[in-house]
C-alpha cells in the first residue's frame, strides 16, 4: 500500500511491516522532525504492524534531533512488541551512530532485505 | 578560492529557519569554493545546525524571534565559525556524556558531543553564550591530497 498523504515519507505496509522511506536529504529543522514524527504516528495508527524499517536512500544529513525521534519511535515500537530498523545508511550518517554509540541501541542493516528480517519479517 | 583567499562574514539574524538557512548554504558554498570536500561540508553542516539550534533552544528557550551572532571564516585550511546567543550561557562540564551507558536512550543531549567529534576544536567561552568551532587541515590531510 502506497502512502502519498505524507509530506517527508513514503509508507509501504508490506507482509506486516511497515516501510518508511524518508523522502528528505537534510533533515535538521526541528519543525520538520517533529512533523516526520506525527507522520510517522499516522502511519502507525492506519497499519497494524508495530515493526518498522526506515530507509535513508535520500538521507545526506541529519541532526541531533532526529537521533532523538529515532531513539523514541524505537522505545516505543519495541514496548509494543515490534521493533525499527534503519537501512541504506551513508557512510558519514553512519559516523554519526557510531560516535554516539547509537550504532549499540539502533538496529541497523545494509538493505531493505535484512531490515525486515532484522525486524521480524519475510525479506 | 585557492591559496591565501580568505573569506569572511559575520550575520545578526533571529533564530527562524528562513534567516539562518542561507546563512548555512553561504557558509557551505565557501567551503565548496575553497576546495575543502565533502567531508569538511558534512562536518561543517552538522556542527553549525547543532550550534545554532543549542543557541535557539537553550539560549533563547526556544524563541526563534530573538537574535543572536554569527561569524564564519573559511580559507584553503580551516573554516572558523562563533555562534553567540543572549542567554545567560552554560558550563559544558554540566552537559552529561551522552555516549555512557546509562545515557544512551535519552533523546536528547548529542549536539556537543557531535559538534567536538566533526570539528577540530570545539571552545565553550565563559559564560557560556559563546560557541566557537575550528575544522583545521592536518598534517595527514595534506597529505592526502
Amino acid at each position: 500500500m502506497g502512502s502519498p498523504a505524507f509530506a517527508h515519507i513514503h509508507v509501504d505496509d508490506a507482509g506486516g511491516v511497515l516501510e518508511v522511506r524518508l523522502r528528505d536529504r537534510h533533515i535538521l529543522d526541528e519543525g520538520e522532525i517533529r512533523t516526520i514524527g506525527e507522520e510517522i504516528d499516522r502511519a502507525l495508527a492506519q497499519s497494524d504492524s508495530t515493526r518498522v524499517v526506515m530507509d535513508f536512500s535520500d538521507v545526506e544529513h541529519l541532526s541531533s534531533s532526529a537521533l532523538g525521534l529515532l531513539i523514541t519511535l524505537n522505545s516505543r515500537l519495541q514496548d509494543a512488541g515490534g521493533g525499527l530498523c534503519l537501512v541504506h545508511i551513508a557512510a558519514p550518517i553512519g559516523e554519526v551512530f557510531r560516535i554516539t554509540r547509537l550504532d549499540q541501541v539502533l538496529s541497523i542493516q545494509p538493505d531493505m532485505s535484512s531490515g525486515r528480517s532484522a525486524v521480524g519479517g519475510d525479506a | 578560492m585557492s591559496g591565501p583567499e580568505r573569506w569572511i562574514r559575520s550575520w545578526r539574524v533571529t533564530g527562524h529557519r528562513s534567516s539562518t538557512q542561507p546563512i548555512v548554504e553561504e557558509v557551505q558554498q565557501a567551503i565548496e569554493a575553497a576546495a575543502l570536500g565533502e567531508a569538511v561540508a558534512f562536518a561543517v553542516r552538522l556542527a553549525m545546525e547543532e550550534a545554532v539550534a543549542n543557541a535557539v533552544r537553550h539560549g533563547h528557550g526556544g524563541d526563534e524571534s530573538r537574535e543572536f551572532d554569527l561569524e564564519a571564516y573559511v580559507d584553503a585550511d580551516e573554516v572558523r565559525l562563533s555562534v553567540e546567543d543572549a542567554g545567560l550561557g552554560f558550563d559544558p562540564d554540566f552537559v552529561p556524556d551522552p555516549t555512557a551507558e546509562e545515557n544512551l536512550t535519552i533523546a536528547s543531549g548529542r549536539g556537543l558531543a557531535l559538534m567536538r567529534a566533526f570539528m577540530t576544536s570545539v571552545t565553550i567561552v565563559p559564560p557560556g553564550n559563546r560557541i566557537e568551532l575550528v575544522w583545521r587541515r592536518s598534517s595527514s590531510d595534506s597529505a592526502n591530497c
